[in-house]
């Protein structure tokens, strides 16, 4: 096993059992992502990459099949444990942003951190640096419907960063964006990127993908192409 | 993540949702609101129908003519003509009978009223100066009807404040003023002290005249509506009421017990009745707060029901952030004892104010069930906390993914 790798998995099989029909949605996913890279997931919809996404993102188990993140064996992992590997390792941002209506900035961004036990100061703090970082620096105590799409998706990766997560993980983060505003987000993810983090993300447009360093094409539940 | 901190989440969700939350808050409200003050509305109506049975005189018999029994039809009881006076001072005279005290010779009917202008409808009572001892009415000004009143025939009445009220408007002394009543005109020689009380035995709404007027003049009988007899102590009440009714058998001629003109009813027999009557009453009352108690009941949960699945999302996302489930099953819980614990003391409150104005408009005693209390608390809340946490506790059970995907 390679030290540098954050994430590995070998054999990933996810089959949803509807009860008449079985689905595959993951079918012998093998592959690994090294400290530092960032990756591009691309296929059309329905080929399972949103399915291979939430298992690495911990929202989801696998049916079978190993998840190794960052030296913890993901996929063995009971409720309880998932729910610190969500908080304390993966920061997650989602195509609908999912931020709290009717609640500013800073409580949105300062939601992992309570679940984590940070102390107020602490949480305070570190939330405002990092909605100043993501250029939110004016709009701390803005209800989230009071930002544009753009801005909601920003205060979304400073919720995923304020954990200074092993990897971020994004579905399809520009998806609900328009694209001048998408163009800002994927320079944020790259800056982040040179920073150290290491980013995965899912997208099913090519410009977008082009940001990344591999791309990872993925058809019928399998990897195609690297 | 602190208890103190979930607790200010939580009261922040439920100020976010005003309408929401008021509305739950409503049926828990309703729910134990209407359950204290129908409770309250019961018992008072007991006690105060209870103390006014107790306040028309205690050893206190009554003497009442049978029912009818001619060619095997039986009519109704009271509707025969076999008490007269003459049995009452025989009864009284008797010493056969050895148990009992004043007896009280009576003869009620409603009539119509009037004076100058105005009018009432109300009890005549023809009685005797010992219907003044035996049913404790006292005078509050002028006298009551003397033995010399019913032997001569008297036209005098003694009224009840409530009479007084009517016919001449409140704190009026009427003495020395007449009424008219049967076609006689009768002067007011005495007023009574207020009992209190309300309904068809109003001890307040009713006229005194002497039996004797009220027989031959006003209504034209011989007989009896009723002899009301004082036992001399509270232990002889069984005897005196064998004692008696040998004697009225013996009198009217009669060897068989079952073919009795007449009937001897106990002070404690009507009060058993109507204990028992105003107990099914506060029944009612009572399943008709349960009814509303269930109602609230289902609002609770309704609403927890809704609140909780439409927040499925929110579960996901929060478990998506690092919440764990117990985490997200203490906010709900939290949220529901809140709103269930709001509206708790908000219905209490209410229903307290309910009650006592109740007992004003119907000058019945204020009478507070701690246990009527403490029932709708703990009704209302189990059904919001377990409406809240069961759903909670499902939605929080989801792998994140499916509860965000949630619709």
């Amino acid at each position: 096993m390679n030290t540098k790798s954050i994430i590995q998995t070998k054999h990933l099989f996810k089959i949803y059992n509807t009860g008449v029909i079985e689905t595959v949605a993951l079918s012998d996913v093998s592959f690994q992502i090294n400290k530092g890279e960032f990756v591009a997931i691309m296929g059309p919809s329905g080929s399972g990459k949103s399915t291979l996404m939430h298992i690495l993102g911990a929202l989801d188990l696998p049916t079978s099949g190993e998840y190794l993140l960052d030296g913890e064996m993901v996929s063995k992992l009971k409720d309880e444990e998932l729910a610190d590997i969500r908080n304390r390792k993966i920061g997650f941002i989602f195509q609908a942003y999912n931020l709290l209506p009717r609640t500013t900035a800073m409580k949105n961004v300062m939601l992992p951190m309570r679940y984590a036990g940070v102390a107020k100061e602490e949480r305070e703090e570190k939330a405002r640096k990092y909605l100043t970082l993501v250029g939110l620096g004016d709009r701390l105590e803005h209800t989230s419907n009071q930002l544009s799409g753009g801005q909601q998706q920003r205060v979304a990766i400073a919720r995923a960063l304020v954990m200074n997560p092993a990897i971020l993980l994004a579905d399809e983060p520009t998806g609900n964006i328009a694209s001048v505003q998408a163009e800002e987000i994927m320079s944020l993810f790259k800056k982040l990127n040179n920073d150290g983090h290491t980013v995965v993300m899912i997208t099913h447009e090519p410009d977008i993908a082009a940001h990344a360093q591999r791309i990872i094409h993925v058809k019928d539940g399998k990897i195609v192409k690297e | 993540m602190d208890i103190l901190e979930l607790f200010i989440e939580s009261l922040g969700t439920l100020t976010l949702n005003k309408t929401r939350t008021g509305l739950a808050i409503l049926g828990i409200v309703i729910g134990i609101g209407s359950v204290i003050a129908l409770v309250s509305l019961g018992q008072a109506t007991q006690q105060s129908v209870q103390s006014r049975i107790e306040s028309l005189g205690s050893n206190l018999l009554t003497i009442q003519p049978g029912s009818t029994n001619q060619g095997g039809v039986r009519g109704a009881q009271g509707g025969r003509t076999t008490l007269t006076l003459d049995d009452a001072k025989a009864i009284e005279t008797s010493t056969l009978i050895t148990t009992i005290g004043k007896v009280s010779p009576e003869f009620s009917r409603r009539t119509q009223i009037t004076t100058g202008g105005s009018n009432t409808n109300t009890q005549v009572i023809g009685s005797t100066p010992a219907y003044a001892e035996v049913h404790k009415v006292t005078i509050a000004s002028g006298s009551f009807i003397t033995q010399r009143d019913v032997e001569v025939m008297s036209k005098v009445a003694v009224l009840g404040p409530q009479v007084v009220t009517d016919l001449f408007g409140e704190g009026a002394n009427p003495i020395g003023q007449s009424i008219r009543a049967g076609g006689q005109t009768l002067k007011i020689v005495g007023v009574t002290q207020a009992k209190g009380g309300s309904g068809f035995q109003n001890q307040d709404d009713m006229v005194f005249v002497p039996l004797t007027t009220a027989q031959k003049q006003l209504f034209g009988v011989n007989y009896l509506g009723s002899i009301a007899l004082e036992a001399k102590s509270a232990d002889v009440m069984a005897d005196a009421q064998n004692e008696v009714g040998y004697f009225l058998l013996t009198k009217h001629k009669l060897s068989d017990p079952t073919q009795a003109d007449f009937s001897i009813l106990s002070q404690q027999d009507i009060l058993n009745t109507v204990t028992s009557t105003t107990g099914t009453f506060t029944s009612l009352l009572a399943g008709i707060a349960a009814i509303s108690l269930l109602v609230g009941g289902i609002g609770i949960m309704n609403i927890m029901l809704v609140t909780v699945t439409e927040r499925t999302r929110e579960i996901g996302l929060r478990k998506a952030l690092g919440a764990k489930k117990k985490i997200i099953i203490t906010q709900f819980l939290l949220e529901s004892i809140i709103l269930t614990f709001t509206g708790g003391v908000i219905g209490i409150i209410l229903g307290i104010i309910t009650s006592y104005f109740i007992s004003n408009l119907t000058s019945s005693p204020f009478v507070i069930s701690p246990a009527s209390i403490l029932l709708a608390f703990v009704v209302s809340a189990g059904i919001g906390i377990l409406f809240g946490w069961y759903p909670a506790q499902k939605a929080a059970g989801l792998q994140p993914i499916e509860a965000l995907r949630y619709e």
